[in-house]
């Protein structure tokens, strides 16, 4: 299988004067269309390692080549277009913009790259939407749903571009079991239905031992790397 | 629509007290400034008016002995061809005389006007309050002052001496009141004719003439033009600007300090929207930054808040237009005269107001862009940890 994301010598290191190194030369390779999830404990360096995957931040010293492109070498405004159109994130704490309807959320990042909605995508929202069990509080403002709900539209959200990867730092991590349960079982079915990349930071041993790999992050370090 | 645009909407919709209250912000700075613009303009154009409204804007005189323009025909057709701003031209006949009744005399000026050309700029038909204008040889109308001292009325005949002390019989057929006591107290009004005849002269003594109304504080410039015209014929030119220099300095401070008011106004009225936006970019900034996360791009999270301070600006300007116009409008009706006429004519004039409306939307766009500059250059990551 043709690799998706590869990092080589990956260093994090925080502050100028006092330094506070985080990541330690990682090297991981992702494969295209699997099922990944990080897990650690809190302070081993999770987050940070998916935003750098996710271009946001960037690591101290090595390469982020997605797709088979070094993301160093790209410009800002290419990386801004890279990530609308290539990644799907979901953050722990969901971040919808409480302007809008949910509807309205999950059309952002199709919006940010195009000046009109057509009705193919307005349909594919619609899908969407009853793919994440939404359609009947699509047109509720985004601060009047539950959190389990805001999740959910945070997943239809990053998928609306049909992105090739989705990075989720623990998605379902302030749901309660049955909720993180029916998340998960629909990542699952998206991975399998449209082959699209998971990467999945999560807390939970029960829910990454159903994902095709388990990354350990130990210090800023990979710990364990299991491959089912 | 635009993406930029459309998230600007919705923010400024998501606040809307803070948004009502920028905009009645810039309501009121327009407001007073296009108050305050119409009170000057219309003070200046009343004091203007009052002062050339009804007098010759250039006069042509002959610094002769006799004091006498020849061929005056010719110069005044001349004198049309040379600006297309030069109206209401007529030929005069002014002498010095005295008008003696009751054992009485007084210095009167005797203008021999062609009434009907003279009219467009003196108003005489609508001045005279009894009677009628001078036709005929030897009528002669009086102002208001002299009927009252020397108790004259209609028909009444008054002898006028000339400095040659000819002695000549004036029929007086009416009254005029130029609401000026010295005009009323010391002008004689006659026919061109009577005056000629009177003088056994074909001349005049002057050429006045008025210039279109947009172009009045050009009558120095046409002026020149007219002296350049009639060089060769060596006579000496007036303009109503050389001759109120007083004046115009006075409007120029009262239009500079009203200019400073202007700008101060609009200085306020950037300085309390700039503040007020950076306070939206702060409050906006979880947005922008998940934004930003999911690929705007960095000038586009800057225009968000551009267009936020045209929108303010433009929404800001229209009903500051429509709130200065009620103010001025409310000025006419509650700030009048014993007799109901205003206090003070305001001028609307709409290219001003139009212009201050769009100076008060560059200016709010412009506030909007120290903001605009911070949201362009927040990074995504602050936001994404800070949670
Ligand atoms: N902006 C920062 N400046 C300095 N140090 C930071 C910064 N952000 C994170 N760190 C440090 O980096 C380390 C790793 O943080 P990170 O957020 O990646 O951990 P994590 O594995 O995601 O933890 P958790 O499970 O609690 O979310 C922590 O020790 C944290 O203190
Ligand atoms: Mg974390």
């Amino acid at each position: 299988m043709e690799n998706i994301l590869e990092l080589r010598n990956i260093n994090k290191i925080y502050g100028t004067e006092i330094k506070n190194q985080v990541l330690y030369d990682v090297n991981l390779k992702i494969n295209e269309g699997s099922f990944n999830s990080i897990i650690g404990q809190s302070g081993s360096g999770k987050s940070t390692l998916l935003n750098i995957i996710g271009t946001l931040d960037k690591p101290t010293s090595g390469d982020v080549i997605i797709s088979g492109k070094n993301v160093k070498d790209m410009k800002l405004d290419q990386l801004a277009e890279y990530r609308n159109s290539m990644i799907g994130f979901v953050f722990q704490f969901h971040y919808l913009l409480p302007e809008f309807t949910a509807m309205e959320n999950v059309l952002i990042p199709y919006r940010i790259g195009n000046n009109k909605v057509s009705n193919e995508i307005r349909r594919r929202a619609d899908d969407l939407m009853n793919l994440v069990g939404l359609e009947k509080v699509k047109n509720n403002l985004a601060t009047k749903m539950s959190g389990g709900q805001q999740q959910r539209v945070a997943i239809a959200r990053a998928l609306i571009n049909q992105p090739k990867m989705i990075l989720a730092d623990e998605p379902t991590g302030n749901l309660d079991s049955d909720s993180t349960e029916v998340i998960y079982e629909l990542l699952r079915k998206i991975n399998q239905e449209l082959k699209t990349t998971f990467i999945i930071i999560t807390h939970d041993r029960r829910i990454a031992e159903k994902a095709d790999r388990i990354i350990e992050i130990k210090d800023g370090k990979i710990n364990l790397d299991i491959n089912k | 629509m635009k993406f930029s645009l459309q998230m600007a909407l919705r923010f400024l919709r998501s606040s809307k007290g803070q948004t009502l209250m920028i905009i009645i912000g810039i309501a009121i700075g327009v407001s007073v400034q296009i108050f305050i613009g119409s009170l000057i303009q219309g003070l200046q154009k009343s004091l203007v008016d009052t002062t050339i409204g009804n007098a010759s804007q250039i006069t042509i005189t002959n610094d002769r002995d006799d004091k006498l323009i020849d061929d005056h025909k010719m110069l005044m057709d001349k004198i049309k061809t040379t600006d297309d701003d030069i109206i209401n031209i007529t030929a005069v006949y002014d002498s010095a005389t005295f008008l003696a009744i009751d054992n009485e005399s007084q210095s009167l000026l005797l203008r021999g006007f062609d009434i009907d050309t003279a009219d467009k700029i003196y108003d005489i038909y609508d001045r005279i309050y009894l009677g009628k204008a001078p036709i005929k040889d030897n009528e002669i109308i009086l102002g208001k002052q002299l009927q009252e001292k020397y108790d004259l009325s209609l028909n009444d005949r008054i002898d006028i001496l000339t400095v040659d002390r000819v002695d000549q019989v004036f029929t007086v057929v009416g009254f005029f009141d130029f609401k000026v006591t010295s005009l009323n107290t010391n002008w004689g009004i006659t026919t061109l004719t009577t005056s000629q005849t009177v003088f056994d002269s074909d001349g005049i003594t002057a050429i006045e003439m008025q210039v279109d109304e947009g172009s009045v504080f050009e009558a120095d410039a046409i002026a020149a033009k007219i002296a350049e015209q009639l060089y060769d014929y060596d006579l000496k030119i007036d303009n109503w600007k050389d001759a109120n220099q007083q004046l115009l300095s006075g409007l120029q401070g009262q239009s500079v300090s009203s200019y400073m008011i202007q700008v101060f106004v609009m200085i306020s009225v950037i300085l309390g929207i700039a503040s007020v936006l950076a306070i939206t970019v702060l409050q906006k900034s979880r947005q922008v930054g998940i934004l930003k996360a999911m690929g705007i791009k960095n000038k586009v999270a800057g225009q968000i808040f551009l267009f936020e301070g045209f929108i303010l600006g433009f929404l800001g300007a229209v009903l500051g237009i429509l709130f200065g116009l009620g103010l001025a409008y409310s000025f006419t009706i509650f700030a009048v005269n014993p007799d109901n006429t205003p206090v003070v004519n305001l001028y609307i004039d709409w290219r001003f107001i139009f212009i201050s409306g769009i100076i008060a939307m560059i200016a709010s766009t412009l506030a909007a862009a120290f903001p605009a500059i911070r949201s362009s250059r927040l990074n995504p990551i602050d936001i994404i940890r800070n949670n």
